[in-house]
Parts: C-alpha cells; structure tokens; sequence
C-alpha cells in the first residue's frame, strides 16, 4: 500500500500549485511497468482529497505501455509486466518507456 | 484516523535510538488547515459549436490548466539524493537491504557484525511496523543501531532514513545497513539515498519469488540466497531460481549463503569489503 503514500504526496503537490483554488481535474501518468497500481491510487484519491482543494475533483489516468530495447539484437520488444523475452532469446532488455509516474497537469476553476 | 491522509496519532513513524533509549517522532502530527478564501471570477466564451452525444445537464466551462509534469517521487527523491551526499561525503557504505518477512535478514546482520564487524565498524538502521526487537538483537551483537517504527506505513522513506542517519551517527569509512521493513513491494520503490538495494530470500519460499515480485529483484544490484543449510530438506531448485532472478535482472549479484552455519559467507564479506573500499558506483 505504498499508493497511500504516494496519492497523499500527489494531493499536497496539487493543492499547493493551485493555491486554494478548487482543483476540477488531475492528470497523472502511471506506466505499466511501474509499481504503482492505478486502481488503488484511486482508491486512496478519495480519501486523502477529502478536505481539500482537490475533494470531487476528477482523476484521469494515462497509462503507458512498455516498451524496451533488447541489448543483445537491438529489436524493441514492447512489455506489458516488468518480465519479458525478446524474440532472440534474451531477457536483458533495457527498458525505454512504461515507468512513468508523473503528474502531468492540472485544472482548476 | 485523519481522512486527509488516513494517518493516525499511534500510526506516525517512531525513531528510537538502543544506545540512549531515547525515542522521537519522525513527523510532526500536522494540522489539517485548508480554509483558503478566493474570489475567481473566470468568464470564457465558448462560440463554436459541440455535438454531444449526451447533453450534459449542465454546461461546465473549462477550467485554467496548470501543467506539472512532476516525477511523483520528487520529494523522496530529492531527499535520497541528499542522504547519498551525506553518506559519501562520510565515505560510508549503506545498503538497503529488503526481503519478505522471515527470509532472515536480521540473522544475517547479526552474523555479519560478529565476523566481519572487527573489520569495518557496521551501524544499523532498523525498519520495522512496531516493536525494538531486531535492534535489540542488533545491539547484542554489538553494533550502534536505531529503530524505525513505521506503525502503519510498509516501508521506509528518505526523510525517515535521513533523522535516523543524524540520529546513529556512524562513524566515517564504515558501512550502515539499513534493514527495510520486511516487505517485497512497496520498499522496491523508494530510494532511501543507500548505494546498493540488496534484496534477500531464503529457501523455504518458492522458487518463483523473483518473477511474482519482479519489482524488488529489478531495483535490487545483489541478491542473498538463505538457509541454504535446508536444501535437503526442502523442495527448493537453486537453478530454477537463479535462473528466475536473471530473467527479471540479468546483472545482479547473487550470493548463496546460510547465515545460520556460516555457508558462503565469506563471499558475501569480500563483497562487501571490495564495495567499502572501493567507493564508487555499483
């Protein structure tokens, strides 16, 4: 359950850019190979928002996918879980996307 | 249980420190003030024309973006960056070690302070949800050690490691473990400021530990094999493991070891010797 710290982190960090105004909607970018769970992210939003600027606001999530590059062949094996084979055999995949846990935007009134 | 964070009085992470038995709040309970009072008076036209599918009830009119592109992790980021300053500067070793409960990280601690702490002075921090168990363990075997208590929290954070730093005071040119609480999530992805996350198993678990918590053995640079002492009595397959633990990060450093009988060890010690002497990135 680290999502419970992370998502109170993500509420300071919002509600301090937007000054007391009442946030509308807050865009975050988590990556699939990311361990963070989208799903319990927002299960703790509602909880650490109440209160705050950003009580009722809407949360969308972007979620990229995986994506490495094989350091054996050079070919880009895309990944949908932190495991992955590229077709020549090899698991040393230097990963290039999926890891994102960014927050991306915000609006406000 | 304050809803703004879910955090409670008894639920605030601890620090005691074995030598004064001295015992500190690592958070000050904050007040929960949120009563701002803006007037806004944003007016947008909007001329152009929308098909909706749905009429919406009510007509909302865009709000004003504010655009972040902020790392999540920023802060704890920043602040292990900090530690990894304080502790170079020290020209101090630090690991994070983590593992799931019971794979023995505390016995191989312990272990490690009687052989090898004559050689290169080890201070220890100790992460755990509650109790001064393992730092009293560590404090017999005869290290400085400090005690987290995260109450409800899974794992520790840098602004944690960085009070318990200040407060154990290690020595310069030594080695500082930071035990992790026992956990094989969440600990995978925060950085604590260490050089190295050694992540550590032990035999009675299953063999597929590395690809069901791919995470931890992915930001891990060493992995600890335990209790190996037991493969004969246990259905445990070394190389299916190893070969588990490379599919998910081919680099790591594996040591097998039993912390018990002293099996491997010495290789764990070289290791660790050559990591202090040598003071440069893994």
């Amino acid at each position: 359950m680290h999502e419970l710290a992370i998502t109170q982190d993500i509420i300071n960090v919002v509600c301090e850019h937007a000054q007391g105004t009442k946030i509308r909607r807050i865009v975050l970018e988590i990556g699939k190979l990311s361990a963070v769970l989208p799903d319990a992210v927002r299960f703790c939003f509602e909880l650490c928002a109440e209160g705050t600027a950003a009580e009722g606001a809407e949360l969308e999530i972007i979620e990229p996918s995986g994506l490495a590059r094989c350091r054996i062949c050079d070919n880009h094996v895309t990944l949908d879980r932190p495991i992955g084979r590229c077709s020549c055999g090899s698991t040393d995949l230097e990963w290039i996307s999926g890891e994102e846990l960014k927050i991306k935007e915000l609006e406000v009134a | 249980m304050c809803l703004t964070c879910g955090c409670s009085d008894n639920a605030r992470p601890m620090l005691t420190d074995l030598q004064s038995g001295q015992t500190q709040s690592l958070r000050a309970a904050h007040d929960h003030d949120h009563s701002h009072d803006h007037d806004h008076d944003h007016s947008h036209d909007h001329d152009h024309d929308h098909d909706h599918e749905i009429a919406p009830a009510v007509t909302q009119q865009r709000g004003r973006i504010i655009r972040l592109e902020q790392d999540m992790l920023a802060k704890n980021n920043l602040l292990a960056e900090r530690n990894r300053g304080w502790l170079m500067e020290r020209d101090i070793l630090a690991l994070n070690l983590i593992s799931s409960p019971g794979a023995g990280k505390t016995t191989l601690l312990e272990r490690t302070i009687r052989d090898f702490g004559s050689k290169l002075p080890i201070s220890v921090i100790e992460g755990d949800q509650a109790t001064l168990h393992d730092a009293e363990r560590i404090q017999t075997a005869g290290s400085k050690v400090v005690q987290i208590n995260t109450g409800t929290g899974c794992h520790l954070e840098a602004d944690m490691t960085a009070r318990a730093l200040r407060q154990l005071d290690p020595p310069l040119h030594s080695v500082v473990m930071i035990e992790n609480v026992g956990n094989l999530v969440c600990p995978a992805l925060f950085d604590l400021g260490e050089r190295a996350k050694v992540v550590i198993m032990s035999v009675t678990e299953g063999e597929n530990k590395p690809v069901k918590y791919p995470h931890a053995f992915r930001a891990s640079q060493v992995m600890i094999l335990n209790k190996i002492d037991l493969l004969p009595y246990v259905n445990f397959n070394v190389d299916q493991c190893l070969g588990f633990a490379r599919e998910v990060n081919p680099a790591l450093r594996v040591f097998q070891v039993s912390a018990t009988r002293g099996d491997g060890l010495l290789e764990w010690y070289a290791w660790l010797h050559g990591q202090s002497v040598y003071n440069e990135p893994l």
